[in-house]
């Protein structure tokens, strides 16, 4: 089946079978490869994506669904090739990460939490990530990272307005 | 590094620089590769624990479009040498696929290859396979018995290992104490589970004879593994480390799965993709940990001084022996754990039941010992009524007594244990947190304190393989670097092996800068492949900081070495007087710049000093500090460095409900000189989320029929952030004398106490009656159950 995928502002028309998962879509239809698979029954949340603002498991959606929808991936979230946006950079501040696998899901968690809370408690951190499995960090440096993040915003308004766009 | 010299990067808040590729999207990972032509895999696994494989029937997958190929285990064995077995057990032969008959239920029966996955998986699901059940089992203590069915009958029992070591007058020791204790303990069979599964990419190229292979890998002489059991020569197999692997804390190992895929890329002529599904990962992918019962018997007088201990140790190995019973070598080099006991009689015990194979887990071996030790030191205290606390400083090793030889051979290096637990305590202000227990019990809550010294052997070498295995004569484990000046003058070091997020390319950077005194930013970090590497054996046993920090430290001052030749031989001055700082050489007469030397080095052959060879580069491959010699008598020197760690932590749980919930953690750490914070800090705090999954949530639990019930993320349950507390982590150094800086590992820190700690802490909270609950992971339905029942008895 036809299909077009609107992601990171730009649209991919691609062909994909009804069974197609946005997960496999993703990685195989675009080549955006950013996009992990950890479990692929809506566990882990490697595979996290945001839709129209909202964190959710590529793994879960097929891609048929997704047709027309605008979907943020991690390669569409620093401003310019090699350089890095606030919330990756806090990422790396801190060491949030080992493997890096999860970490393209920690960040975009991280994304549509604070597109939406700029002040939040490390319990709304702790929420925030909780679908989101990580194996090597404990998660410590991860609530590190984006109670960093979510700072960094705070004081930068110009940075808040993208960050919240 | 001086003692009087201050460090310049090393130990500083540097960032980690691997961790920009990961943010961004940019890492390398094996299922982000694609090769032209590429063909995939997807397994046929078999449905019984045990079963004679009749006959397989692949005619209706072959038929389908886009199916290449189908391989049974017949077919593959014919083709491959067995898979290598750690103990010598010749008759405990394993192909990757299932020959003649399987031996745990999910086992690979057959492999079928498609143009996509998908296909793939759908091909397998037609693959018709005709069994006879054979009879199985799961139980290690029914493995023991010589009538059980073998797993393999032509080794004719289940016992793969059993080994008594005596070191030291146990009897005597036993004979001359106060009093002894008995107890048993259980480690359930967990593992790490990475998120990423193992994933391989295998490409034959039939006009340079080179199999090309890409892999999600942590393995020790993986190349020669998969040379050796294709029947290949050694550098005919080119592992490609400049893949990023998703995790891995040991287990990813990936010889059947890379033996399998070789195979088949060579018989036809494509690229050939194996990425395991979670199902296989869990359940197939060889890849659970070690299951282990303790029964320990422990003789100490009324003061509180233990003076002997018999442990034994039974572990379930799963279906093949692998490397798995090796992990019951490994603490024999902490047999002790970080206390004075005089006398140690250990029985090691290894055997198969028909469960999947079990691999290398963090800390092979070591945190189920730990637990059983630390499980001992609570009971023991309670047993004599004094304070658990109390008891342990009692017995430590007292920082005046190393280097500390233990009874089966090992000396420990360097600790200040009581040190590390006075700062624990007073930044836990324990007084204060006992106060908190009382509060929350006054609440009617049951809440615990929980403690568990423990120590890190570290730099890893492999002195288990000749102590279990005297066939085997293995007395390095070296690992190489190489320091590279290029004609512009820039630095480019070489590691060689796959990173599983321990930041190896961080730790060189900052190691050679701190040595050439350069900024590491400037100094780039390549890993190539296997035939372009110096030998090494992989970050395994906490290894890292200690053998690749001490390769590449001595192959950057081999460097200065070659500079400070020639920059006195332009001087006509003599290198004794002469000395390197900050990139120049300073002569008696003035100094010689890093451009001038890099000219020379590369370009000015007439100026090099007479018998120097040109260019401005070393390599230097580090033997493991103290891995000297072969064992003796049973005994030998393990790893060398000891990092020791301790840590304290508060829970409550509802009696009724019986959910632990973490209220306070502090960990102490001492690993010795830090390289990098961050990642040390990553380490422990990682390790002590996989200790929380072993101590309350992680198993692969089997039913009766032999199935494995937990084998996906619904059922196998993880740490998520929140079940995982907020730590806080105390600091303290105590140098290696053996290293370079005074490095020890720090890879399998928390992991290696969190069990015995978040353990005795519900011990502490159900201690009004007298409950024990002697089995790892502690379930709620466990806690809520026993309470439930000694209410009804009281
Ligand atoms: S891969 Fe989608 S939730 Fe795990
Ligand atoms: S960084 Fe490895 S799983 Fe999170």
């Amino acid at each position: 089946m036809k299909t077009d995928l609107t992601v990171n502002g730009r649209t991919y028309g691609i062909d994909v079978e009804p069974r197609t998962t946005l997960l496999d879509a993703l990685r195989d239809g675009c080549g955006l490869k950013g996009t992990h698979a950890g479990c692929e029954h809506g566990v882990c949340g490697a595979c996290t994506v945001i839709v129209d603002g909202e964190a959710v498991r590529s793994c879960l959606m097929l891609a048929v669904q997704s047709d027309g929808l605008d979907i943020t991936t991690i390669e569409g979230v620093a401003p310019e090739r090699g350089e890095l946006d606030v919330i990756q950079d806090s990422f790396c501040e801190t060491h949030g990460m080992q493997c890096g696998y999860c970490t393209p899901g920690m960040v975009l968690a991280a994304k549509a939490l604070l597109g939406v809370n700029r002040e939040p408690t490390d319990e709304e951190i702790r929420d925030a990530i909780s679908g989101n499995i990580c194996r090597c960090t404990g998660y410590g440096q991860i609530v590190e990272a984006i109670r960093l993040a979510a700072k960094r915003l705070r004081e930068s308004n110009a940075l808040a307005m993208e960050a919240g766009e | 590094m001086n003692a009087d010299t201050k460090p310049r990067f090393l130990s500083t808040d540097r960032r980690v620089r691997e961790d920009k590729r990961f943010v961004a999207g940019s890492g390398r990972f094996v299922q982000d590769l694609d090769r032209p032509g590429m063909l995939h895999v997807a397994l046929v696994a078999a449905q019984h624990p045990a079963a004679k494989i009749v006959k397989i029937d692949a005619s209706e997958a072959l038929a389908m479009e886009g199916v290449h190929y189908v391989i049974d285990g017949a077919e593959l064995s014919a083709a491959v040498n067995p898979l290598m077995n750690g103990l010598d057990t010749p008759n405990v032969r394993r192909f990757p696929l299932a020959v003649g008959q399987n031996r745990y239920a999910g086992e690979w029966i057959a492999a079928v290859v498609a143009d996509t996955r998908a296909l793939a998986e759908d091909a397998a699901e037609r693959v018709k396979v005709e069994v006879e059940r054979l009879g199985f089992l799961t139980d290690a203590e029914k493995a023991l018995d010589p009538e059980s069915t073998p797993v393999h009958p032509e080794h004719g029992s289940n016992l793969l290992l059993d080994r008594t070591f005596d070191w030291g007058p146990v009897e005597d020791d036993f004979a001359r104490s106060d009093e002894t204790l008995k107890l048993r303990v259980t480690w359930g069979r967990n593992s790490t589970v990475p998120i990423e599964t193992f994933g391989v990419i295998c490409e034959w190229n039939p006009w340079d004879e080179v199999l090309d292979v890409w892999a999600s890998i942590q393995m020790p002489k993986y190349a020669d593994q998969i040379a050796r059991a294709l029947k290949l020569p050694g550098n005919a197999v080119r592992v490609h480390y400049d893949v990023d692997v998703g995790g891995s804390y040991g287990v990813k190992r990936g010889i059947k799965q890379t033996v399998l895929a070789g195979y088949l890329c060579r018989k036809l002529g494509r690229p050939v993709r194996l990425i395991e599904d979670r199902l296989e990962n869990m359940r197939s992918g060889d890849a659970h940990g070690p299951e282990r019962i303790f029964d320990i018997e422990v003789a100490f007088d009324r003061d509180g001084t233990v003076n002997a201990m018999k442990m034994r140790a039974l572990d379930n190995a799963g279906a093949y022996a692998g490397r798995a019973p090796f992990q019951l070598g490994k603490p024999i080099g902490a047999i002790v754990g970080p206390y004075r006991i005089n006398s140690v009689q250990y029985r090691a015990m290894s055997v198969t039941t028909n469960k999947a194979v079990q691999e290398a887990v963090r800390g092979f071996g070591q945190s189920p010992t730990n637990y059983a030790i630390e499980t001992m030191m609570d009971r023991v205290a309670a047993h004599l009524g004094m304070d658990r606390l109390e008891f342990r400083q009692k017995n430590l090793i007292r920082s005046e007594e190393f280097p500390y030889l233990i009874p089966s051979g090992s000396t420990y290096d360097s600790g200040d244990y009581h040190a590390v637990i006075d700062k624990v305590l007073a930044t836990a202000d324990y007084a204060e947190l006992q106060a908190e227990r009382d509060r929350l019990r006054a609440e009617g809550l049951c809440a615990g304190i929980g403690i568990a010294a423990c120590l890190e052997p570290s730099g890893g070498n492999s002195a288990f393989e000749p102590l279990l295995n005297e066939k085997n004569r293995t007395s390095t484990w070296m690992e190489g670097c190489r320091v590279n000046v290029d004609a512009l003058g820039e630095v480019t070091v070489a590691i060689h092996t796959t990173s599983s997020g321990q930041g190896h390319e961080t730790l060189a950077a900052t190691v050679v800068g701190e040595v050439l005194q350069m900024d590491p930013d400037r100094i780039r970090v390549v890993r190539p492949d296997s035939l372009s590497s110096l030998p090494g054996n992989s970050p395994v046993g906490s290894r890292m900081a200690i053998m690749l920090g001490g390769a590449a430290a001595n192959a950057a001052r081999e460097l200065i070495r070659q500079a400070v030749a020639i920059g006195a031989h332009l001087s006509r001055a003599d290198p004794a007087a002469c000395r390197y700082e900050d990139g120049t050489v300073v002569t008696p007469d003035g100094t010689v710049t890093w451009d001038e030397i890099v000219d020379v080095a590369h370009r000015r052959f007439h100026d090099l000093p007479p018998g120097t060879n040109p260019g401005l580069t070393a390599n230097f491959i580090q033997q493991v500090p103290t891995g000297t010699a072969l064992p003796k008598d049973g005994k030998v020197q393990m790893y060398p460095c000891y990092s020791f760690e301790f840590h304290l932590v508060l829970l409550a749980f509802d009696p009724v409900l019986a959910k632990p919930e973490i209220r306070r953690y502090v960990i102490g750490h001492d690993c010795g000189t830090v390289i990098n914070p961050h990642i040390v800090k990553g380490m422990t705090l990682g390790g002590i989320a996989h200790g929380l999954g072993a101590a309350l949530l992680e198993e692969f639990a089997y039913d009766g029929e032999g199935q494995l019930m937990t084998q996906s993320f619904l059922d196998y349950l993880m740490p998520s952030s929140h079940e995982m507390p907020e730590v806080e982590i105390v600091k303290h150094e105590t140098p290696s004398p053996l290293t370079e800086f005074g490095q020890k590992g720090s890879g399998e820190s928390g992991y290696l106490g969190a069990p015995a700690a978040i353990s005795g802490a519900i011990h502490d909270a159900v201690s009004q009656w007298g409950i024990h609950l002697n089995k790892l992971p502690i379930r709620m339905s466990a806690i809520s159950d026993a309470i439930a029942a000694a209410e009804e008895n009281a």
